[in-house]
């Protein structure tokens, strides 16, 4: 486990609220996440973990409640907009462009980093070349970095999973986030990929200084890699601290085992 | 039994070599057709690649661009006018449709999105002709059609002039989408659009781009049509030559949608002269969707489309 130290605030999420027809995915949801921390959302299915991912990544708008991030309020950013800020997320069903290679994946995550005149791009020539190889040597350092050479020309929609999961990441590292939001990077994974994903994660918070909130069902990896613990339950937060004081917490035992109600 | 088999297999290329000059001349009128094939396809494939969406109106696109066009010249605006003037109103009618049409049904199925582009093209058909009348227009783009004699062969000047122009377009547009960074984008928008949003493509502009460029090409294709044919109702009909090239090519390949039109293109020329005779001719009709049919047998994902991978 890591320990807890302070960190200055990167994303503040202050009373946020979703609403789905008569469904309530979020209601009144603050937290705060520092800078450079790894955080866990936690809760059992339907607790509203990937409706907050999917408000901080823009591709939802709250009915209620104030966003911000980097000390500025941003809460009807769109995607793209959230993405040009450093935001980079995975998703929790793997979205990966299936049809084009691993690096052609990895590529467009550069997307946003890539300047300059098309007509050159399509010559091949000159700045465009160069900017090309650039680009293509930062990808190359990510791939090294996650341990995926092999695959390199495979196309993505034919890896197994545990490997469709990596090229997600790689491609979320590839815009050099800031702040990099998983959905469930480990779900399905044996035993030995889970082992692996929690080495990238640590290894990327450590090497990159990349702020992580993560959503995971699997409690002994939110304890060993997460240094804050947040638990919601039907869109409510309900615990949030150390993994320590979430682990003791009632509410979220509650939630989990159930609770006699005699 | 003999005689037949001599009929179907020798003969034809026996006076293939017997006339080389006016072989020639087929084989270039053949790809000079298949080019044209290919702009037309390329219009679908851009914009079944970037959005999903099988675009049924592409063929009313090029009507409507070429009416328009007409249309403005018959007014008495300048050739130069005139072009920017359309290239402008088709940029605009791309600003429209993705306002109108795939902003409303985002994250729809694909048959949905289909069926508002048979919507789509009655609108344009309709809108068209309203505006500019349903008469036959002559377009004139300052090319004879008459045919000069180069090394023995005879060449029609305004088939080679199309012919030129749509093998530029088709190279340019083959280039933009495999090299460019908005290239790049437009195959991961086509992929998958969640994806695409969250390392930072903005969706509509996107659209707006790839329906543009649609909407050029058919300008183009248009152009070179209504200068042979004129501009009436029947150069919407173009687009029906269009599908035997995607199933041959693929629906998502750029090169396969040139290669496809060639084939097609060379195909029905040479079938039509060397082998008609045999059936009592009109093989041109035909040719096309016959061979379509045969891929669609033995391989439907055409000859460059991505192979199609079910996991059970």
């Amino acid at each position: 486990m890591r320990e807890p130290v302070h960190r200055a605030p990167l994303l503040e999420v202050d009373g946020i609220s979703v609403r789905f027809g008569a469904v309530q995915a979020l209601e009144g949801v603050s937290l705060t996440i520092g800078r450079g921390e790894i955080a866990a959302i936690i809760g059992p299915n339907g607790a509203g973990k990937t409706t907050l991912l999917n408000v901080i990544s823009g591709f939802y708008h709250p009915s209620e409640g104030h966003i911000r991030f980097d000390g500025k309020d941003r809460t009807h950013l769109k995607p793209f907009e959230v993405a040009a800020l450093g935001i980079a997320r995975t998703f929790q069903n793997v979205a990966l462009f299936k049809g084009m290679s691993v690096l052609d994946n990895i590529m467009t995550g550069r997307l946003l980093k890539m300047r300059g005149s098309f007509l050159l791009e399509g010559l091949y020539w000159g700045p465009a070349k160069r900017q090309e190889l650039e680009h293509r040597a930062f990808v190359e350092r990510i791939i090294d970095f996650l341990e995926i050479q092999a695959i390199r020309k495979t196309s993505a929609g034919r890896l197994p999973y545990g490997l469709q999961k990596r090229v997600e990441l790689a491609r979320a590292l590839a815009a050099e986030p800031t702040f990099l939001l998983l959905d469930e990077p480990m779900a399905g994974m044996n035993l030995e990929e889970k082992e692996d994903m929690c080495r990238f994660i640590l290894g990327v918070n450590d090497e990159f200084g990349t702020t992580i909130a993560l959503i995971e069902h699997d409690m002994s990896v939110v304890m060993d890699i997460s240094e804050h613990v947040i638990a919601l339950d039907y869109g409510r937060k309900i615990a949030d601290g150390t993994p320590d004081e979430v682990r003791a917490n009632s509410a979220v035992i509650d939630a989990y085992l159930g609770v006699a109600h005699a | 039994m003999l005689s037949l088999l001599h009929a179907v297999l020798v003969a034809p290329f026996m006076d293939m070599a017997s006339a080389p000059a006016f072989f020639v001349e087929v084989l270039i009128g053949g790809i000079a057709a298949g080019l044209m094939y290919s702009l037309v396809a390329l219009g679908f494939v851009l914009i079944f690649k970037a959005s999903g969406v099988f675009n049924f109106a592409q063929g009313v696109m090029v009507l409507f661009a070429a009416l328009t066009l007409v249309g403005l010249m018959e007014k008495g605006a300048p050739v130069a006018l005139a072009l920017l003037l359309t290239i402008a109103v088709m940029v605009a009618l791309a600003f429209g449709i993705e306002r109108v049409v795939l902003r409303p049904l985002v994250n729809q199925a694909p048959i949905i999105l289909f069926m508002a582009t048979i919507g789509l093209n009655f609108f344009l058909e309709g809108f068209g002709e309203m505006l500019w009348g349903a008469n036959v227009k002559k377009l004139d783009v300052g090319i004879p059609d008459e045919s000069v004699k180069v090394a023995g062969v005879l060449i029609n000047k305004l088939e080679m002039s199309a012919a030129g122009t749509a093998a530029v377009l088709v190279g340019v547009l083959a280039v933009f989408f495999q090299r460019t960074r908005i290239g790049r984008a437009l195959r991961a928008v086509a992929d998958d659009h969640e994806a695409a949003l969250s390392i930072g493509i903005p969706l509509k502009t996107i659209w707006v781009v790839v329906w543009s460029v649609a909407g050029l090409v058919a300008l183009a294709t248009g152009i070179m049509w209504g200068a042979k044919s004129g501009v009436q109702f029947s150069l919407s009909l173009i687009a029906l030559k269009a599908l035997p090239v995607l199933i041959l090519g693929g629906f998502t390949s750029v090169p396969g949608a040139i290669v496809g039109g060639l084939i097609i293109g060379t195909g029905e020329k040479l079938g039509e002269v060397y082998w008609g005779p045999l059936v009592g001719g009109a093989i041109e009709n035909w040719f096309a969707y016959a061979l379509a049919l045969v891929f669609l047998v033995f391989r439907p994902q055409g000859l460059f489309g991505e192979r199609i991978i079910e996991r059970v």
